[in-house]
């Protein structure tokens, strides 16, 4: 029990956290802005990891792992906007796109994988670079916060970033403001001229790029090479990370932390010999009691509304 | 003569379901009027309107403004010419201030992110321009329904409207609001604001416009100066009643209350009393029929009678002395209660499923359509064929799906269910809105014939010629009270019923839904 | 022709989907039509072969059919894929400890997974029926989470360490299902698919359940309105479909395997959703639908053995059939010509 504590409160750990968070939170950010439009982008999973390769063979071919990460994140819009095509333009039914997106870069991977490398399980024939890590001076000497703040990769600090980011954009900015009025009633953006698929269009293009983020992250920053299946569900707990910060942008990087949390401590629980397979279902089993919440809390309000 | 500032030419607009919402319809405004487009429900007002707010593509016909030839394919385009539209049902975000509602797709901004400030300044002072007072950082959500009015037509303005589209905006506005409301539409059209009156109420129509386009079954049935026309010629015109609507009611014998509500008051989740202590009795063989204008009661009423409300109901609704306030709707149906929804898309029928599938909805549990666990589809093929005879359903037989057809013979076949398995009670909400004449024709001859059957009808119209014609007794309900009762429905004048649907005139002494069943008992 | 419209556009999309196939095999493959033949012809070439389309369609049918249930009823639910691997997985379990002559040993273990499928599907189902919660979200949830209790349940507590990978002790001979056609490993499961297919079919177009469920994923709001308690019907649907969902699960670990080996979710949820969408939510096509399926995929395997395109490249043709088919507007200007013509005529 002793070392479970300690390792629970090393700065190892609390450093673990926020690098395991960084796939999750991106992911989460780009359901929220999605969501947030009304759309339900359940492609986050395949859109991760068409980023994650994209950023791999780019980056070996280029030499250059910026160049990679461009790449990523352009492969991960365009996917997007092939999602957005389908379902925003000739209406193919968003969570059937997304299933389309997943299944698509599930095995779309392996095959271009293999095209470019002649391997159907990692990369590691291609001389893929990795986006630094960042030492950041002053803090890094910090007793305490400099060991879990300092030393990043650079995405990490980007993820945080961009909670402000998206936070500011959802609330204070034009865009923001018709995404939410899009979400809220299309009908009442749609009377003031703006376009709703338009704006939807932006939105998915964002979560794609947020996805995208999260895919380069864990090829060229969390591991240095691309693998089958990589992500291994990171888009789906981003879903339910969002789902569980009750759409709020504050709320999904919280749930997104207590996520990337019980990811880091199933190797601290191993130790007392808890299964990691029953601590991986922890995230989906707090978004299932979440919803469950949410939903008889909101049945009941609205029993009472009944019948205006 | 002044100059058309709009014009619309011979519009067709036909919808993917086969439905024709206008026809050949031709409609123009002039510079400054204000222009009654009068008709009624689905007579294709709003479709047409929706076409010029750039809302729906017309299948055919053409839209000129100020003699140009434009074409709208979303709002946007219409706002950029100047015009502005308010809805019936709101277009504001609930959750956004009224500010945010105002700058919503034209946000003034300060770097990256919406000056807040400025829009509050500009709502501010456009709200004083046109006296329509609003706060600006008050949310969307808490406010009443006339001051969201006021927004909408201030969002309108803000966006340099000068031809303002208002869709029934009278309809929920209380008499005082609606008096306001007319205040500053003449203000606006002191300051050349064109405005397009879309309303099915005579009497506003006559106060404030200056000429009317009337709509009937999706075409147009005559433009007139408002000067050149009287009421009655535009409901003529509007209902055709001189068409239809003429039926021979047989004697009827009625026999005991079916159907017998007492005290039924309902305060609803707003605290508003919804229903105030409704009195009112159906006999075998009688047709009881509630006017008044839409949201003053009746949907509540129905709601209580069908299993739609659950708790805050006083007072009792007995059926064949059964209660039935306090009973879901199957349990309401198991009495032999049968109901035509007012909405037939969302209630009354399944769109993808066969016309037999929505047939028998309200009676496969019964022992004569199936075996135990299994239907009988032989059985009920035929039941489906004989009633798409007898009603007339223009199909192509049983098995096709019901959203294929019109509105009116959808209608048809959701009439013939409820009609066809003898119920003690029928309830119509609406029967006849938005169908072709013919199927109106149809369908109010089989009300007639089930009242011959001694089946009890409760019939709800907002279709006066309808309501008046049909019903053996009328009640006039108004701010969720009935006000006024006749017994000789076909005699009382539009007019007068009017006065009450209007909450001008109530009957005062004695309960006016009691006093008419008494006098009738004592007849 | 209005009436055949979505046979129509299925077909275009298949058609559309294969097309596409073949310019990336042109554009990849050193010998182009000889590998295109391989992919079409391979899955008919040998009894081996077709016998393993028909054996890889079983799966697909159950949980096609599970999928068809559902969406039918109006339920965006995706759970068949944890359900499908659970019910597997307490299959195997039976079939392993469990000692019981030949017959009844697989009856059992199928029954086992099929109630253990049902009951965990019902979860779902009375989340949405009595509190309107979220059927997608929380069915994905779900399949995770029996994911990670699966591989738990297998890593802890069935994995034979004698043997070399992540795989559990051996069933016993007597729980295996019996081989239909000799030359081929087709099982008993066909039958019992083929039969549950008939069945769901009857069970959907001539009972009143069936009925109920139409008209309740049709319009709910019409479902309530005439009677219908909605809420009871969603939950037995869940019911049905996770039954279903689990006998499939358990028909495939015991027809096809002789220990429990799968390390993640086998696919064949996701699958059925695709089976749905090409059967249209219609009981008897989901036949045509998995044999489809399965065929394009062996073709695939068969493409990927003997020459120089992954196997993979399925993923993509079915990404394609999946965009196009569940396109409302996809040939809807064709459509609406027809419509415009049908309303002149009528005037």
């Amino acid at each position: 029990m002793d070392s479970f504590w300690s390792v629970l409160f090393s700065t190892d750990f609390a450093f673990s956290v926020l690098r395991v968070t960084t796939p999750i939170l991106f992911a989460a950010l780009g359901a929220l802005i999605s969501n947030k439009a009304g759309i339900v982008n359940i492609g986050m999973e395949g859109t991760m990891l068409v980023g994650a390769l994209t950023g791999v063979i780019v980056s070996a071919y280029t030499g250059s792992a910026w160049i990679g990460l461009l790449g990523a994140v352009m492969s991960g819009i365009t996917l997007s906007a092939i999602l957005a095509y389908f379902t925003l333009k000739i209406k193919t039914h968003i969570i059937l796109g997304g299933i389309a997106i997943n299944m698509f870069a599930s095995g779309g991977t392996v095959f271009i994988l293999y095209l470019v490398s002649g391997d159907k399980g990692t990369s590691t024939s291609l001389q893929s670079k990795v986006l630094p890590n960042l030492h950041i001076p002053l803090l890094q000497d910090i007793p305490l916060i400099g060991p879990i703040l300092s030393g990043h990769n650079v995405l990490t600090y980007v993820s945080l970033l961009a909670v402000a980011g998206v936070y500011y954009m959802l609330k204070r900015t034009p865009l923001g403001l018709q995404i939410r009025s899009v979400g809220e009633n299309p009908q009442a953006a749609q009377s003031v001229g703006i376009s709703v698929g338009k704006i939807q269009f932006i939105a998915l293009l964002l979560s794609g790029f947020f996805a995208a983020l999260g895919g380069a992250f864990m090829s060229m920053g969390y591991l240095s090479l691309f693998s089958r299946d990589m992500t291994a569900g990171r888009g789906w707990i981003a879903i339910a990370a969002e789902a569980l910060g009750g759409g709020s942008t504050i709320g999904t990087f919280l749930a997104s932390l207590i996520f990337g949390a019980t990811n880091a401590m199933a190797n601290a629980l191993q130790i007392l010999k808890i299964p990691s397979e029953l601590i991986a279902t922890f995230p989906y089993v707090a978004t299932v009691v979440g919803l469950l919440v949410y939903a008889i809390v909101e049945s009941k309000r609205k029993k009472r509304k009944k019948g205006i | 003569m002044r100059e058309n500032v709009l014009e619309m030419r011979n519009i067709t607009k036909v919808y993917q379901n086969g439905v024709t919402a206008n026809r050949n319809v031709d409609f123009s405004l002039r510079e400054g009027e204000i222009h009654a487009l009068a008709g009624e429900n689905g007579a294709g007002k709003s479709t047409l309107m929706k076409i010029l707010f750039g809302m729906e593509a017309p299948s055919d016909g053409e839209i000129l403004l100020r003699g140009e030839g434009v074409r709208f394919q979303t709002p946007q385009d219409a706002i950029e010419k100047g015009i502005g539209m308010v809805h019936q049902h709101f277009m504001l975000v609930p959750s956004f201030t009224v500010a945010e509602n105002m700058v919503l797709g034209m946000e003034p901004k300060r770097g990256l992110g919406i000056h807040y400030e400025e829009a509050v300044r500009m709502t501010k002072a456009l709200s004083e321009k046109y006296q329509l007072t609003v706060d600006p950082r008050a949310k969307v959500e808490s406010l009443s329904v006339g001051m969201k009015q006021k927004v909408e037509i201030l969002k309108a303005l803000l966006r340099g409207a000068k031809v303002l589209i208002l869709d029934e905006p009278t309809a929920v506005l209380t008499p005082q609001e609606t008096e306001e409301l007319f205040k500053q539409l003449l203000l606006l059209k002191q300051e050349g604001h064109t405005i397009v009156f879309i309303s099915h109420k005579l009497k506003e129509v006559k106060a404030i416009c200056d000429r009317i386009t009337i709509m009937r079954s999706g075409t147009s049935a005559g433009v007139f100066n408002m000067a050149d026309v009287t009421e009655q010629e535009i409901s003529r015109l509007m209902v055709g009643r001189d068409v239809m609507l003429k039926y021979d009611k047989e004697e009827s014998f009625y026999g005991p209350p079916v159907l017998d509500v007492k005290g039924l008051t309902y305060v609803n989740a707003l605290d508003k009393k919804a229903l105030s202590d409704i009195h009112l009795s159906i006999r075998t063989g009688e047709i009881v029929g509630i006017a008044g204008v839409e949201g003053n009661g009746q949907a509540e009423l129905v709601k209580a009678l069908t299993g739609g409300l659950d708790g805050r109901v006083q007072g009792s609704a007995k059926v064949n002395g059964s209660e039935i306030s306090n009973l879901d709707i199957r349990s309401i149906r198991d009495l032999g209660i049968s109901y035509v929804p007012e909405d037939r898309m969302s209630q009354g029928a399944a769109k993808e499923e066969s016309i037999s599938d929505n047939i028998i909805s309200t009676r496969y549990r019964s022992r004569e359509w199936n075996k135990g666990l299994f239907l009988k589809g032989k059985s009920i093929v035929s039941l489906a064929e004989k009633l798409i005879e007898e009603f007339k359903v223009r199909c192509s037989g049983p098995a096709q799906p019901i959203g294929m057809l019109s509105g009116g013979n959808m209608q048809k076949v959701i009439v013939a269910r409820e009609c066809s398995i003898d119920p003690i009670l029928l309830i119509a909400e609406q029967p006849t809105r938005g169908v072709d004449i013919g199927a109106a024709q149809l369908i109010h001859q089989k009300l007639l014939e089930m009242r011959s059957q001694n089946c009890a009808i409760l019939l709800i119209s907002a279709d006066l010629n309808e309501i008046m014609e049909l019903s053996d007794t009328l009640y006039v309900m108004y701010g969720g009270e009935l006000v006024a009762a006749f017994d000789k429905p076909s005699e009382v004048t539009e007019e007068e019923l009017g006065l009450y649907m209007l909450g001008l005139k109530k009957q005062q002494g004695e309960h006016a839904g009691r006093s008419v069943t008494s006098d009738a008992q004592v007849l | 022709m209005l009436k055949y419209f979505d046979v129509i556009r299925t077909l275009v999309s298949v058609a559309i989907a294969l097309v596409i196939a073949f310019l990336i095999i042109a554009m990849i493959s050193d010998q182009p039509l000889e590998t295109i033949s391989i992919f079409l012809l391979g899955p008919i070439s040998t009894t081996a072969q077709i016998g393993n389309v028909v054996e890889m369609s079983i799966p697909l049918m159950f949980t096609g059919l599970s999928v068809v249930l559902l969406f039918r009823s109006g339920m965006f639910n995706l759970g068949a894929e944890g359900l499908f691997f659970i019910s597997g997985l307490v299959a195997a379990i039976i079939a392993i400890y469990a000692s019981m002559s030949g017959f009844i040993h697989p009856v059992a273990a199928i029954l086992a997974g099929s109630m253990v499928g049902a009951l965990l599907s019902v979860i779902p189902g009375i989340m949405k029926a009595k509190w309107n919660a979220d059927v997608l979200v929380t069915s994905l949830m779900f399949n995770s989470i029996l994911s990670g209790i699966g591989l738990y349940i297998l890593n802890y507590h069935l994995r034979d360490a004698a043997a070399f990978s992540n795989v559990s002790f051996k069933f016993q001979e007597t729980a295996r299902l019996a081989n239909l056609i000799p030359g081929t490993r087709i099982h008993t499961g066909l039958i019992l698919v083929l039969l549950c297919i008939v069945a769901t079919h009857y069970f959907m177009y001539h009972t009143r359940w069936g009925y109920e469920l139409r008209m309740t994923g049709s319009n709910r709001a019409f479902a309530e309105f005439s009677g219908i308690k909605t809420a009871r019907v969603i939950i037995t649907v869940h019911l049905i479909a996770g039954f279903l969902a689990g006998m499939g699960g358990a028909v495939e670990v015991l027809g096809m395997y002789s220990r429990f080996q799968w390390s993640s979710l086998p696919g064949y949820g996701l699958d059925g959703a695709l089976v749905a969408l090409l059967a249209k939510n219609n009981p008897l096509s989901v036949v045509g639908a998995a044999l489809f399926l399965a065929y394009i995929r062996i073709g695939a395997d068969q493409m990927s053995i003997m020459s120089d395109v992954p196997a993979e490249l399925v993923s993509i043709i079915q990404a394609i059939i999946i965009l196009l088919i569940s396109a409302e507007q996809f040939l809807k200007m064709w459509k609406n010509r027809q419509l415009l013509k049908e309303a002149e005529k009528l005037g």
